[in-house]
């Protein structure tokens, strides 16, 4: 029997995850110090964490580096998804700030749990392994299960967080078992030997197997139809801020390693595989545009429309090649500032000590609070998809990908669910210039953070609309190698 | 060089960003920086005017500056002889529109001004794009503040209208953006050159066949939608009647041109089989609407709505005549889409200015203005006298060089056509006949005000222009008519080269 050869420690690829796992146990740390400590040390400690490692990352760039015998593969690709994950990240620690305190709901150990899920989607961008796939899949699901329950005395925060739970469990255990059979039908869970092996006998029913069970798992974690049964419970449940996350950050990090599992299929399989991904797509997009219309509560709403967004970013994946996969890329970058900026309005309105979350508790914003209002109706333009803002952009090039690779219906499909988005989303426009206000009025909650995080996500949607290129390209570049 | 183009487009939206930050109770400092803003613009689009080199094949006025390379997407605007009239009608009643809500708008005066604004800025960009992506990216946006007009400032029924608008638009509009990015890949996978640039795909000459017939009908359907071509108009009257004046003003006279401007630039250079095939469908819609646009025009109660089915019948006409697709047709067309956002913008304006009055629009609400307000029922005989087409003054132009294009494809078409200009006369002096002449049949108009000086300011400039194209249409016709020969010779062309 060998005797177990350690691999070479290399520390360097992972400093942005370092960083990030470096400021949670900082944070940690400070909670347990005396209580002369302010609670704000914390958020600053977690934000500077977020911060560090986006200039980590960009420092990185270019720079493709493997780590633990390619258990971790830190290439562009991660390195891209590294910027929108960390990206979300800070966003929601500014949005929290506030936020948390006024729902009476200000720990340290709030920051220390999203710090972990973001070191978790961060490694799942650079997961070169099934192994680490699985690991940090759980180390973003683990935080994430506890961030939604984190209301304990509201009963909807209680159920998104065991909804959550319960069936992250279920899809953990499809996963994990597809990559059970994967390794069975290969001898190995590393990502690059699969590959070689698979391109010897590209059909094993093992692995075809296997690898519908991962995407099984995938499929939960992306929010996919027919696996978005959770969605709009935890996200309507769970503390808006950490619902901006999930929405955002979680499945950036999910959709990485879908793209970095889908690249090791062998070509053979592509046919049967783009059918079912473009029937996913389509039943993705429509279901969740159809449902989001009937909704009248502002976040089981997004949670909808998150759902159809996910069906945009399919398209992209059908679509595949460099053009198809970075027009995912992008649209995820896009999507993180719009969406987070969208759940961000929802954290600063307030209405009788509670949150504003219904769409009729928006009626006549425009008047009162102009600024809050004219932010919410340009991240909803944005989610629209109406030039020259980022949305826009986004599924201009994941539609322009599908046309390209010959999937014209596809993409007519999409336009049309696109102008059934607009109906829902102008609803909530609607409420805010064209009604006048009805009952309590809904109140602002100033705060700087919170609007710091707004601005930052208002420059983000304007300039990726505008000058989206250098982006775009960025993100074909990085993800070039992989598909070939 | 002063990039003229640039100015004039993007003069109006910037201003309108900058007013945001004027405190709202300074209405008076709003209304001067609009105007002065707005005639600005108009002042500075004159040059394109007497600039533009009528004889010229080919845009003018040309920018041309990288945006995104890699896409092949560049920021590329000229003119010619189509949109050079289209870009000034815009210019020249954008003013007026504002001016003419001094007195109607006063809830959130200083976002209305802006929306305004910026709505210019979405419309002059639109005529002048000449790249696929910068058009379709100003035609998209430009939904927004017309969506906001509609809805805010509008009538009891403004929401129902402003959704309606926007979603009849969007999916036209939509489908033909897979439509462009279809053209994109077919012309770069056929030359290996990827590019948005509309006058390097104008001579790309396409196969016809499926895929020429389905961009062809995704394009045409998101122009047929606003122009409205019918049976896509239902839309329109609800816009119409919700629009508050200045909306309405602009709606009909810019925003529907835009749908056969599309035609124009797009449709026919891009895809002439398939509009040559579909040209007997057109034709057909377009006579329908005619009619059908006139007889329930005529049985309007409510003279804004009269206007509105009115703009249905009008824009047949345009349609019509884009589709005989020969000279005399083609620049009726354009003379006429000029002559309809004259009259119609005037109609919408002084039956706002009834409005603002009475606060009714009831045609049965009226009867013997023209004792009461004689100078307003004399220029709004003008304005009505202009709409239906009287020789001498601008409409007959249009729908005789229309007229005179339809005979030559089809007498039976050019028959029927003609009737709509009858009913024409019909709707609007059977209206005028009931407001204005007769006794004062009810005691609220005893007291109506004549025009103010404000009114005046509005309305004779639009008057004038109505004259000069009626009597001197020259002016106007010959900037174009080298831009409609060289675009019919290439229809012709490409048509002849793939028979």
């Amino acid at each position: 029997m060998d005797a177990i050869v350690f691999p070479p420690i290399a520390l360097l690829p992972l400093l942005p995850t370092l960083i990030v796992l470096g400021a949670a146990v900082l944070v940690m740390a400070l909670e347990l110090g005396p209580r002369a400590i302010p609670r704000e040390l914390s958020a600053v400690a977690a934000l500077a964490g977020m911060i560090g490692a986006l200039l980590a990352t960009l420092a990185q760039w270019g720079t493709s580096q493997r780590a633990f015998r390619d258990m971790v593969v830190q290439d562009n690709f991660a390195l891209f998804f590294n910027v929108v994950i960390c990206y979300s990240g800070a966003l929601v620690v500014l949005l929290s700030m506030d936020y948390l305190r006024r729902r009476g709901s200000d720990s340290g150990e709030y920051y220390v749990l999203v710090l972990f899920a973001t070191a978790g989607m961060m490694l799942l961008a650079a997961a070169g392994d099934l192994v680490v796939v699985f690991l940090a899949l759980e180390l973003m699901s683990l935080s994430l299960y506890v961030l939604a329950g984190l209301f304990k005395r509201e009963l909807a925060s209680g159920e998104a967080s065991m909804k959550y739970f319960l069936l992250g469990a279920f899809a953990s255990s499809f996963l994990l078992y597809g990559i059970a059979l994967i390794y069975g039908a290969t001898g190995t869970t590393s990502l690059d030997r699969i590959a070689a092996a698979m391109t010897a006998r590209p059909r094993d029913p093992l692995f075809v197997m296997g690898l519908g069970l991962v995407l099984v798992g995938f499929g939960f974690k992306i929010s996919s139809v027919p696996f978005h049964m959770w969605v709009p419970d935890v996200y309507q449940g769970a503390p808006t801020s950490v619902t901006a996350l999930i929405a955002t950050g979680s499945k950036a990090g999910a959709f990485a390693a879908l793209i970095r599992v889908l690249a090791v299929v062998p070509r053979g399989l592509a046919p049967d595989g783009a059918a079912l991904l473009w029937a996913g797509a389509a039943v993705t997009m429509t279901i969740g545009n159809v449902v989001a219309i009937a909704q009248s509560n502002l976040k089981r709403m997004l949670a909808y429309s998150s759902i159809a967004h996910v069906g945009y970013m399919l398209v992209g994946l059908v679509a595949g090649g460099a053009a198809g996969t970075g027009a995912v890329l992008f649209y995820l970058l896009v999507y993180a500032f719009t969406t987070a900026g969208a759940f961000g309005v929802i954290t600063l309105c307030e209405r009788a000590r509670d949150e504003a979350v219904e769409v009729a508790d928006y009626a006549g914003l425009a008047r009162r609070h102009p600024l809050l209002a004219a932010a919410l109706g340009l991240f909803l333009l944005s989610l629209v998809g109406i030039p020259p803002l980022a949305g826009f952009v986004g599924k201009f090039y994941v539609f322009g990908a599908a046309v390209r690779a010959g999937y014209v219906w596809l993409a007519v499909i999409g336009v049309l669910n696109s102008a059934v988005a607009a109906y829902y989303y102008l609803r909530v426009v609607v409420y805010m210039y064209m009604r006048e206000p009805e009952g309590a009025a809904t109140a602002y909650a100033p705060s700087l953070a919170g609007g710091l995080a707004l601005a930052v996500a208002l420059v983000g949607i304007v300039l990726l609309g505008v000058m989206p290129a250098p982006f775009a390209d960025l993100a074909q570049a990085a993800v070039a190698p992989l598909v070939r | 060089m002063i990039p003229l183009l640039t100015l004039v487009t993007f003069l109006p939206g910037a201003a309108g960003l900058a007013l945001l930050f004027v405190p709202r109770r300074s209405v008076g400092v709003l209304r001067l920086v609009s105007l002065v803003v707005t005639v600005l613009t108009f002042a500075c689009s004159l040059p394109l005017y007497f600039g533009f080199d009528g004889d010229a094949i080919g845009y003018q006025f040309e920018e041309n500056r990288r945006w995104m390379p890699t896409l092949g997407v560049a920021y590329h605007v000229g003119i010619d002889g189509i949109s050079l009239l289209l870009v000034l009608l815009t210019t020249f009643l954008m003013p007026l529109a504002l001016v003419s809500a001094w007195g109607s708008i006063e809830d959130r005066f200083k976002e209305f001004t802006a929306t305004m604004l910026l709505l210019e800025t979405g419309m002059l960009g639109v005529f002048v794009s000449l790249d696929l992506f910068l058009f379709y990216v100003f035609w998209e946006a430009m939904l927004i503040p017309m969506y906001f007009i509609i809805g805010i400032w509008g009538g009891p029924n403004r929401v129902y209208a402003a959704v309606k608008f926007i979603l009849y638009t969007m999916v036209g509009s939509l489908l033909m953006l897979v439509a462009i990015l279809g053209l994109y890949y077919q012309y770069g996978a056929a030359t290996g050159r990827y590019t948005f640039d509309v006058p390097v795909l104008a001579q790309y000459v396409m196969a016809p066949g499926l895929a020429q017939n389905l961009m062809f009908l995704a394009f045409a359907l998101a122009f047929a939608i606003k122009v409205p071509l019918f049976p896509f108009h239902t839309w329109l009257p609800d816009a119409h009647v919700e629009a508050p004046t200045a909306g309405s003003v602009v709606l009909a006279g810019v925003l529907l041109k835009m749908g056969t401007y599309g035609f124009l630039r797009f449709c026919l250079p891009f895809f002439p089989d398939a509009s040559l095939a579909f040209g007997p469908l057109v034709w057909t819609l377009a006579v329908i609407g005619v009619i059908y646009g006139a007889w329930v025009s005529t049985v309007q109660p409510d003279m804004k709505k009269l206007v509105a089915y009115s703009s249905v019948s009008h824009l047949g006409f345009v349609m019509l005549g884009i589709f005989t697709l020969n000279q005399q047709g083609l620049v009726g067309a354009l003379i006429q889409m000029v002559n309809h956002g004259l009259s119609t913008g005037a109609l919408f304006l002084m039956v706002g200015m009834i409005y603002e009055r009475r606060h009714s629009r009831l045609i049965a609400d009226f009867g013997g203005l023209w004792r009461v307000v004689p100078a307003f029922s004399a220029v709004f005989l003008v304005v009505v006298l202009s709409s239906l087409g009287l020789p001498g003054l601008n409409g007959f132009v249009g729908e005789f060089l229309i007229l005179v294009g339809a005979f030559q494809r089809s007498p039976w078409l050019a028959a029927v056509a003609t009737s709509g200009i009858i009913f024409a006369a019909v709707y609007l002096l059977w209206m005028y006949q009931r407001v204005i002449f007769g006794d004062v049949t009810h005691e609220a108009n005893r007291g109506l005000r004549d025009l103010t000086t404000r009114e005046w300011a509005v309305l004779v400039p639009v008057v004038t222009l109505i004259v000069w194209i009626g009597v001197y249409p020259a002016a106007f016709t010959g900037k174009t008519e080298t831009t409609v020969e060289a675009l019919i010779a290439q229809v012709e062309a490409k048509t002849g080269m793939n028979r």
